[in-house]
């Protein structure tokens, strides 16, 4: 359907991509906090747990990370909608599903992390007797966050432009709201696609440039 | 030499250690006297920093069926270290019963291993506070202490790197020695050091061993140093004990010739 351009259009269906804007912030909070701290559990837990817990673990990950996002929203919400109030699961369950999808990234940015701190750092730790969660909070986890952190960052930004994904199970972000607003008026989804990509830019380009300063800075950093 | 009439602090009673195939201590006995210093010496692969290793529980022995009659246990100060008691019968140690039998020994390192995240202070604090439970001005005043001892009173808030490798050691030293081990562990602590700053480290180790009575066990090429602190030196050879005596006879007249071929390999560097 070929539309002319239209600056009136764009007064008016502004708002509604606005508040789909102020969803994808949401989403991307909820789904961000998931993935930093259940990311980060994981890593931890694949390097203490018993091996088969571990394996386990790394089965059910490996399976997140080599299935397609929509896959996984798609079956998490037809698997849960008839048991969660659907006036608010699409945030709930696209929030979880989003967090969860790229913890199984964040865990390998912060396994990693991990992986590169020198096998003398556990040895000293064992040799001063110190229990295993200042080894971990005081020796480990410090070292590692200033290698793994902008890959993690790297990885939610990556998700926060992937949050559109969720439109397919109704969650109001700004493609939802575009298409709403086509639907009530026959035009406007030129309009909102391109405010919603320049939103998409304006928000995740400052961030880039912020973590390419901490990057640059942290390898600077004494450690 | 050994005293007959005082307990071993260290009995080593026939262990062994293999890495898969490779064995390493080969039903390895020796007793260690409290207060005493011995060096091990013998070329790489001897078997002198898996003892070390083994005492400081980064590696486990390889155990043996039944330890009450053909020994493959560690004892320190007179307990089982590599086993624990239960109900009269020895069975491998757990990870909790290593937890707390580790803490009379300390070790340092030869590539220091210290906390690149944490300043020199706290370096030596950290574990005054979380294992020993002393208050943190108790933990300062002691590390201050320490850090004084070995000449880096004025480096307490740098960072490990910012630091030399000698001063980095010397840090090290004085982490080891703020958990008031009975035992101490020195492995090749001056061999990833520029050869202008050995003396320094050396210089105060020899403080150590001359002000206080911890047990040491020093694998070590500086033979020099070896013949000051030390009142026994043992010659190993693939995980057996080749010969053994007080450094002077050892180092003027071996008597076995691996001991001799050594060395004169090491003289000769």
């Amino acid at each position: 359907m070929q539309q002319e351009w239209s600056n009136e259009t764009v007064r008016e269906i502004f708002p509604s991509i606005w508040q789909g804007f102020i969803v994808v912030l949401q989403v991307t909070l909820v789904a961000g906090i998931i993935a930093v701290v259940l990311g980060l559990l994981v890593a931890i837990v694949e390097r203490i747990a018993p091996a088969g817990v571990r394996r386990v673990l790394s089965g059910v990950f490996q399976f997140i990370r080599n299935t397609p996002l929509l896959v996984q929203v798609l079956l998490v919400w037809t698997a849960t909608s008839l048991y969660i109030n659907p006036d608010w699961s699409a945030f709930i369950v696209g929030s979880t599903v989003l967090g969860v999808h790229y913890a199984s990234y964040t865990s390998e940015s912060y396994r990693a992390g991990i992986d590169a701190i020198p096998q003398g750092q556990w040895e000293a730790a064992t040799a001063l007797s110190l229990p295993t969660h200042r080894t971990w909070g005081a020796v480990i986890l410090p070292q590692m966050m200033r290698r793994s952190t902008a890959a993690v960052a790297n990885w939610i930004i990556a998700m926060f432009k992937e949050v559109p994904t969720l439109f397919i199970i109704g969650v109001l972000e700004m493609i939802s709201q575009a298409q709403k607003y086509q639907g009530q008026h026959y035009t406007g989804a030129v309009e909102g696609y391109t405010i919603a990509g320049l939103l998409f830019l304006a928000a995740s380009y400052p961030v880039a440039v912020a973590m390419r300063r901490l990057e640059i800075r942290l390898a600077k950093s004494n450690y | 030499m050994q005293n007959p009439t005082t307990e071993p602090i260290i009995k080593f009673d026939r262990v062994n250690k293999s890495f898969g195939d490779l064995q390493v201590l080969d039903q390895l006995s020796f007793n260690i006297d409290p207060g005493e210093r011995v060096t091990l010496i013998g070329p790489s692969g001897s078997g002198k920093t898996t003892i070390l290793r083994l005492l400081m529980t980064l590696e486990r022995i390889t155990p043996v069926k039944s330890p009450e009659t053909d020994g493959g246990v560690i004892w320190v100060e007179g307990k089982p270290f590599s086993h624990m008691e239960k109900g009269g019968k020895l069975t491998v140690a757990s990870e909790r019963y290593l937890r707390r039998a580790r803490q009379k020994v300390g070790m340092v390192f030869q590539q220091f291993n210290l906390f690149p995240n944490m300043k020199v202070l706290r370096n030596v604090t950290e574990a005054q506070v979380h294992v020993l439970k002393r208050s943190k001005d108790e933990a300062d005043e002691k590390a201050r202490e320490l850090l004084d001892l070995v000449g880096l009173s004025s480096k307490v808030d740098n960072y490990p790197n910012q630091l030399s490798g000698g001063q980095q050691q010397r840090v090290a030293i004085a982490r080891a020695l703020a958990m008031d081990p009975d035992i101490l562990l020195l492995d090749e602590v001056t061999s990833a050091l520029d050869p202008e700053l050995v003396a320094d480290v050396l210089g105060v180790l020899r403080d150590v061993a001359e002000n206080t009575n911890i047990t040491m066990l020093i694998v070590t090429h500086e033979m020099g140093f070896a013949k000051d602190v030390s009142n026994r030196v043992m010659m190993f050879d693939q995980g057996t004990i080749v010969e053994e005596d007080t450094p002077e006879k050892i180092f003027s007249d071996p008597q076995e010739g691996r001991t001799q071929d050594f060395l004169r390999a090491v003289l000769a560097e």
